[in-house]
């Protein structure tokens, strides 16, 4: 209840600043957050995606008063079909132009292919297959914040040149988990590491321990986890329970939030290393903007894929205001790739022919709990990847849209 | 041995065909005006799942059984179809019948291991059971994982009807629905579902009357798996995805839920229940985080209150059959 | 024989180990559903989501009140018991005259609820709770290194098992509890509260799931989903033990620990559908489980 008073309220005052620009002609755009709300991935994405983007369309609409942007959000409950369902109602029944967010590839790929067949827009913010710009590419789709390839090649090149060369997987045995090894194996094996052995556990397992133990005795430098959400923090705790840090190895979480790093706490995650794009520490830009987040959600701090729906829904406004009109899916994405991208918190960027927006990864590792000075302080900076090297080279996707 | 169903009552039993050929006829009516209000994928998603709750319902409410693991049914169904219509290139008719074919073999497997036991031991089996095939589902390559089989194609029914166009779809539905309706209508009032019926009621007397009971309730075990099947192939086709989802224990509660609400027992309770409980979801997606909890509470609820469900209420408070 | 068939013993004892502390987590689980469905014949669907509060409780002890680990051990565990009395007097008590079925769709029920209301308020993420200072690290025992924390597990629920069993099995007490559930009437006429023994028994079985909560905290992750996902797992060791059979719940949970610990050292992508696929043998060949009794 509380949160449609907001959306009310937020209609108001998006209206009162439209209402002062009636004068000139208005164009109107309806933008959907469609987000997991209520399961897994609600803290990586969910009600925070919504804050973001009300906060993208607040600065925006500022200075472009001649638009004027309409908010909703649904929960697809991590559901393909409950995603498609929704899709599917908000393109055909309420008007949707824009949809953005959906921290789940199931779901992003399902949306993706519903945009592409109404020529409307799907911003990609919280999924991570990297197949959205590879084979099932589209021209309706921008995938935004991250994907597989990046963080399997930023963790796994960056490690191995930091000293990390030997690795040892364990995955979960399902395709993302497959996939998220078979790219990390690549990019450690071509950075000059060694891949020792993996296993694979059956997904949303309970007790890795026999698991851990075939990690621990293969002595690699370096445990890659390929799993994800609570796979990923259960064998991180047991982890610890076994020894494995304090043994001398490392854990590089290939798919891990700040979220998962507050949920196991610093004592258990200190050491883990992960890659993002974005972290609300890193400078002033980033500190501010956490600070107006926080007044909707107070007591948590903003991941990546938040930022990046912040992000994609300025960038998104921009090209609309352009071309004054938000109707044809196909020409404003071709509008969002001809112009650079430039925002407080991604800086400068580009969206490339695939669809996929490049800027900087970085390499992050967890503080220990002596290093933390305050709430959130959770990384340190251990690399820096740049734009041109993080992400997948245009020629090896697959994507149709892509010539030559 | 109490049951779970409606006990009989004489004085309705009078009125029976005529309230319930009533019925019948205002919810064709409804199906038929309703896409002109009704978004019409919305109602198709529920047709499919008001079908899948039909089918548990013959098995609960005719025969006593619970079945905790229906969604095996359903989403294997699901998964076959959807695979046989993308990557077999089936057209809609022959997808939706391997569909059915996969509901009814695993209603043999299935029934063959679970029927021997009662009540509590029966929904136990068969939950455990679906579980199995769920983890299976997960790791096999086919189904898609996470992600399901996405962008099914709708087909030309019959190599003629283009179903791409979402009204043409409907009324293919409707008509497929309506006919498994009107089938599981003829079983329940068939001599075969009067054994069913009796087995409920008494089954030591039935057995001592003579009837293998173990067989029929194989049959109807079957045919409910087969129904259910039906549904399952139906949507994958509607929704053109086939999901983990589908398979999931949730998705067993579910049609439990439906059914309940609905009525145990009744021919109009699943479709009632089914329709009543997507509109929450659908309406509910807003306050996503709210949707378990309040599934829960009606559970409760009904489980407490109104064991009859809406539709029983309201037969019985009308004293006639529905 | 080890080098014939390519096992190292070393990484087999240490998986048979684990299959057993594992095996530990079944037992205690099944014993709580045991105890309910063997006294009360009702299916406790939202077991699983009372271990679940047990762990959240530990949390939210050590949280609010800085109580620690040993302390939660007793105080979580009357805590959700005392809830699981509420549950028998506001709902199950109607259900007893109807057909079984309907206490496992209430329970089922309430699992959704109490599950949706936990994820409302804390999220799914889960939330930090560590192994006690006392229990950390562990010991070097040659095939493999045992944390304390797990020896500590096994030794615990042994000790509630046995504890449990005799009570049930061999004192006066259980003796009431179980000709109560045979004949409740007739214990009745003795003058024996029956109503009040089925609360209490109820309340304990709850009090056992969410012991075996406060066990999981420190190793698994404490989110509001950690029951759901084992309790279909502890029903099928409930199946195959026989489902009425206190006996039956201890030695098939440890059992079958064992054998997930062999499959995960074998064949470990099967690890978690290994248990269901004996279910359907054991069904096949004796359908009231390895210790039941046919009902």
């Amino acid at each position: 209840m509380k949160r449609r008073m907001k959306h009310l309220l937020g209609y108001a005052a998006i209206a009162a600043l439209a209402a002062c620009g009636t004068a000139q002609a208005q164009t109107t755009v309806k933008i959907g957050v469609l987000s997991d709300m209520s399961s897994l991935y609600s803290d990586i994405g969910g009600p925070g995606s919504v804050a973001a983007a009300k906060l993208a369309i607040a600065d925006f609409t500022v200075q472009n008063k001649d638009i004027k942007v309409e908010l909703i959000s649904a929960d697809h409950q991590n559901k393909a079909d409950v995603g498609s369902s929704v899709a599917n109602q908000w393109y055909d029944v309420d008007k949707v132009d824009m949809i953005i967010d959906t921290p789940n590839s199931g779901v992003a790929l399902a949306v993706s292919q519903i945009a592409a067949t109404k020529n409307k827009i799907f911003i990609v913010s919280g999924a991570a297959a990297s197949d959205l710009t590879g084979p099932k590419c589209n021209a309706n789709t921008i995938h935004w914040t991250y994907d597989t390839w990046m963080l399997a090649n930023g963790t796994g090149s960056a490690l191995v040149k930091t000293g990390g060369d030997s690795w040892f997987f364990l995955t979960s045995d399902y395709a993302f988990g497959h996939a998220l090894e078979r790219d990390t194996m690549a990019a450690v094996e071509k950075a000059g590491g060694k891949v020792l052995g993996k296993v694979r556990h059956p997904i949303n397992s309970n007790d890795f321990s026999s698991f851990l133990l075939q990690a621990q005795a293969s002595k690699a430098k370096v445990i890659g986890l390929a799993n994800a959400g609570g796979d990923t923090i259960n064998s991180i705790k047991q982890g610890a329970e076994f020894g494995i840090v304090k043994g001398g190895q490392k854990f590089a979480g290939l798919l891990v939030f700040a979220s998962d790093v507050n949920a196991l706490g610093l004592a258990t995650a200190q050491g883990l290393t992960l890659t993002e794009t974005w972290y609300w520490d890193a400078n002033d830009a980033n500190r501010a903007f956490t600070k107006r987040w926080q007044v909707e959600r107070p007591g948590k701090f903003p991941t990546m894929v938040q930022a990046g729906v912040y992000s994609g829904v300025l960038h998104y406004l921009k090209a609309v205001a352009e071309l004054k009109s938000g109707a044809d899916g196909k020409a404003v994405v071709a509008k969002m790739k001809a112009t650079p991208t430039d925002d407080p918190l991604f800086g400068k960027g580009e969206i490339r022919a695939d669809g996929r927006k490049i800027h900087d990864a970085y390499l992050f590792e967890v503080k220990a709990p002596s290093e933390s000075k305050y709430p959130g302080d959770f990384y340190k900076l251990r690399a820096t990847i740049p734009a041109a090297e993080a992400f997948r080279p245009l020629k090896e996707g697959g994507c149709p849209l892509v010539s030559g | 041995m109490t049951s779970v169903a409606q006990p009989v009552d004489k004085a309705a039993l009078a009125n029976g065909e005529r309230s319930i050929a009533v019925a019948f006829v205002i919810l064709l009516a409804a199906l038929l005006v309703a896409p002109l209000f009704i978004y019409p994928l919305f109602l198709m998603k529920a047709l499919c799942f008001a079908l899948f709750a039909c089918a548990f319902n013959l098995l609960i409410g005719y025969v006593g059984l619970l079945s905790f693991g229906h969604a095996l049914f359903f989403g294997w169904a699901s998964y076959i179809s959807a695979h046989a219509a993308k990557v077999w290139g089936l057209p809609p008719e022959l997808a939706i019948l391997a569909g059915m074919a996969t509901g009814a073999g695993l209603g043999l497997v299935v029934g063959v291991l679970a029927i021997r036991r009662q009540g509590i031991y029966f929904a136990m089996i068969t939950l455990a059971l679906a579980q199995m095939m769920y983890l299976v589902a997960v790791q096999a390559k086919f189904t898609g994982g996470e992600d399901g089989i996405q962008a099914v194609p709708r087909g030309r029914l019959f190599g003629v009807l283009d179903l791409t166009h979402d009204m043409t779809m409907y009324f293919v539905v409707v008509a497929i629905f309506l006919g498994a309706f009107l089938l599981i209508y003829r079983i329940v009032h068939s001599p075969f579902g009067e054994v069913l019926k009796a087995i409920r009621e008494n089954e030591p007397r039935a057995i001592s009357l003579g009837y293998k009971t173990d067989r029929y309730k194989l049959v109807a075990f079957i045919l409910s798996a087969t129904l259910a099947g039906l549904a399952g192939g139906l949507k994958a086709i509607v929704l053109q995805i086939a999901s983990l989802t589908d398979v999931n224990w949730p998705m067993s509660g579910e049609v439990v839920l439906m059914t309940l609400v609905g009525g145990l027992g009744t021919i109009f309770g699943p479709v009632l229940g089914a329709f009543t409980i997507i509109a929450m979801q659908n309406y509910l997606a807003t306050f996503g985080q709210w949707v378990t909890v309040i599934q829960g509470a009606i559970f409760v609820m009904f489980v407490l209150l109104f064991r009859r469900g809406v539709i029983g209420e309201l037969a019985h408070w009308l004293r006639i059959r529905l | 024989m080890f080098e014939l068939l390519n096992i190292s013993p070393q990484a087999l004892f240490g998986q048979l180990l684990i299959g057993l502390i594992n095996g530990s987590f079944y037992a205690l689980l099944s014993l709580g559903l045991a105890v309910i469905f063997g006294m009360l014949n009702i299916i406790n669907f939202s077991h699983g989501a009372q271990y679940m509060m047990g762990a959240f409780a530990a949390f939210l002890l050590l949280e609010l009140t800085g109580l620690n680990y040993w302390a939660a051990l007793i105080i979580a565990p009357i805590i959700v018991g005392a809830t699981g009395v509420i549950i028998e007097r506001l709902f199950l008590q109607w259900l007893y005259k109807l057909d079984h079925l309907y206490g496992l769709l209430l329970t089922f029920g309430l699992a959704l609820i109490i599950e949706g209301l936990f994820r409302n308020y804390f999220g799914s993420a889960g939330l930090p709770y560590r192994v006690p200072d006392e229990l950390t690290g562990g010991h070097n025992l040659g095939f493999m290194f045992l944390p304390n924390y797990r020896a500590w597990v096994i030794v615990a629920s042994l000790t509630v098992c046995f504890a449990t069993w005799f009570v049930i099995e061999r004192t006066r007490l259980g003796a009431y509890l179980r000709a109560a559930t045979e004949n409740p009437t007739l214990v009745r006429a003795f003058g024996i509260n029956v109503p009040r023994m089925i609360t209490l028994t109820y309340g304990f079985g709850v009090a056992l799931a969410a012991f075996a909560g406060v066990m999981a905290a420190p190793i698994y992750n404490v989110s509001p989903q950690m029951g759901s996902e084992l309790i279909i797992v502890v029903f099928a060791v409930v199946v195959i033990g026989g489902m009425g059979s206190i006996m039956g719940a201890i030695v098939t949970g440890f059992g079958l620990g064992i054998v997930e610990g062999l499959t995960k050292y074998f064949f470990p992508e099967a690890s978690n559908t290994v248990i269901f696929v004996i279910m359907a043998l054991v069904l096949l060949v004796r359908p009231a489980g390895l210790f039941g009794r046919a009902r």
